[in-house]
């Protein structure tokens, strides 16, 4: 099973959670951290990394002599990424999104694919947690195709737990889209449930069933729970909100460490989850 | 010649556009007739990505020889010059205004792309 640990606010704890999750589920369990642009799991799982593995995306390159520049790249690219200017052509690789378009079209053979490196995949293990993180290049603008490599990783049986990047744009659904389920992190301010509805809207959108978790749980939760209430949105797990807590992760300490008692809760979320239907998460 | 400048407006007296790509029309003037049509870019307005690199593709096609602007990063000013288009930055006002200064030879071509691309 594939569960997407997300949310749409950023810094809501799935980092915390995926971590204290990964360490107190019973059975084979392994994280990737998908936020390929700021990957920081393994402060928490604190890796043996065995090796690493780069990430290339194809980019089109044009070999003039074979090139008319009649332009067909040019129309079939969505992104501005190659442009015809009758007698030169241009690529853009940096806004290329690796479809294969104009290297499918050009009537001559004149663009071929070629390897461009944009990021690097860390893979190890603490104990019987596995562990992958994706980590996306200094200067390099598109995640998505690091997620998907990082995505390949997912275990073929057992769990994964899949620690998402924030917002509800391309990184966030491509780290969904394949998922069995969610489990969306939140916090009881406004700008959390804000964009817990983004997150909501956006999960709907793709069919994916989910459910709620709230961290640092305190008297404004009220706000949280009429929302999910109100949506049928099971809320699955509360952090109360403790000093220990954020002590703990400024240690880059598990939550578990400081707070034991919230391992049986994290180890029931798989099972809870398999449990959701989609029909469940409608209005 | 014709020469492209970018505005917000439709006539002469409209306000020069600082943005290139995102312009959100390009008044086409004929330096030896001294007429002018204007060109929508609304397309590119709001487009993701690209804005620039399509918006000198469409000037490339409009066959223009200079294009006046407040700024041109750097995919449009590559595009431009690929496509033998010089680009003149220019303070003016108003189009007219800007016209103006171009027959009197007062707007210098830019070597390079004066303002950086919003990838960088």
């Amino acid at each position: 099973m594939k569960i997407a640990i997300a949310s749409g606010k950023g810094g809501t704890g799935k980092t915390t959670i995926a971590s204290a999750m990964a360490f107190s589920v019973r059975g084979p369990v392994r994280l990737l951290d998908c936020d390929v642009e700021e990957p920081n799991s393994h402060f928490f799982i604190q890796p043996e990394i065995q090796r690493k593995e780069k990430v290339y995306s194809l980019v089109p390159t044009i070999d003039e002599a074979l090139c008319t520049g009649c332009g067909e790249c040019g129309r079939v690219c969505q992104f501005s990424a190659i442009v015809s200017l009758g007698k030169k052509t241009m690529a853009f690789n940096e806004l290329c999104h690796s479809c294969g378009g104009c290297a499918r079209i050009c009537p001559t053979g004149a663009i071929t694919e070629i390897q461009k490196e944009i990021g690097t995949l860390e893979i190890g293990a603490h104990g019987d947690v596995e562990f992958v993180a994706g980590r996306m290049d200094v200067g390099q603008a598109m995640s998505p195709p690091i997620i998907r490599a990082t995505l390949r990783h997912a275990r073929e049986e057992g769990l994964t737990l899949i620690d998402c990047p924030p917002g509800t744009s391309c990184p966030f659904v491509t780290a969904v889209k394949g998922c069995d389920a969610a489990l969306l992190v939140t916090e009881p301010t406004p700008f959390g449930l804000h964009d817990l509805k983004l997150a909501v809207e956006t999960l709907r959108v793709l069919g994916l069933p989910f459910a709620v978790a709230v961290n640092r749980s305190n008297e404004e939760q009220n706000r949280i729970n009429e929302y999910c209430h109100e949506e049928n949105i099971p809320l699955l797990l509360q952090i109360p909100e403790d000093r220990r807590v954020a002590e703990a992760y400024s240690r880059g300490e598990i939550l578990t460490a400081v707070l034991p008692e919230m391992r049986a809760a994290l180890a029931v979320l798989p099972e809870r989850l398999a449990a959701l239907s989609i029909e469940r998460n409608l209005p | 010649m014709k020469i492209a400048i970018t505005t917000s407006g439709s006539d002469l007296d409209a306000p020069l556009d600082s943005r290139f790509g995102r312009a959100p029309k390009f008044l086409i003037y004929y330096t030896d007739l001294g007429t002018y049509h204007v060109q929508n870019n609304e397309q590119n307005l709001n487009a993701t990505q690209g804005a620039g690199i399509q918006a000198a593709l469409h000037l490339c096609k409009e066959k223009v020889g200079c294009v006046i602007t407040g700024n041109c990063g750097p995919k449009a000013y590559e595009t431009l010059k690929a496509a033998d288009i010089t680009v003149c930055t220019c303070a003016a006002a108003t189009v007219g205004e800007a016209i103006e200064m171009f027959k009197r030879g007062e707007l210098e071509a830019i070597e390079e792309a004066n303002v950086e691309g919003h990838w960088a």
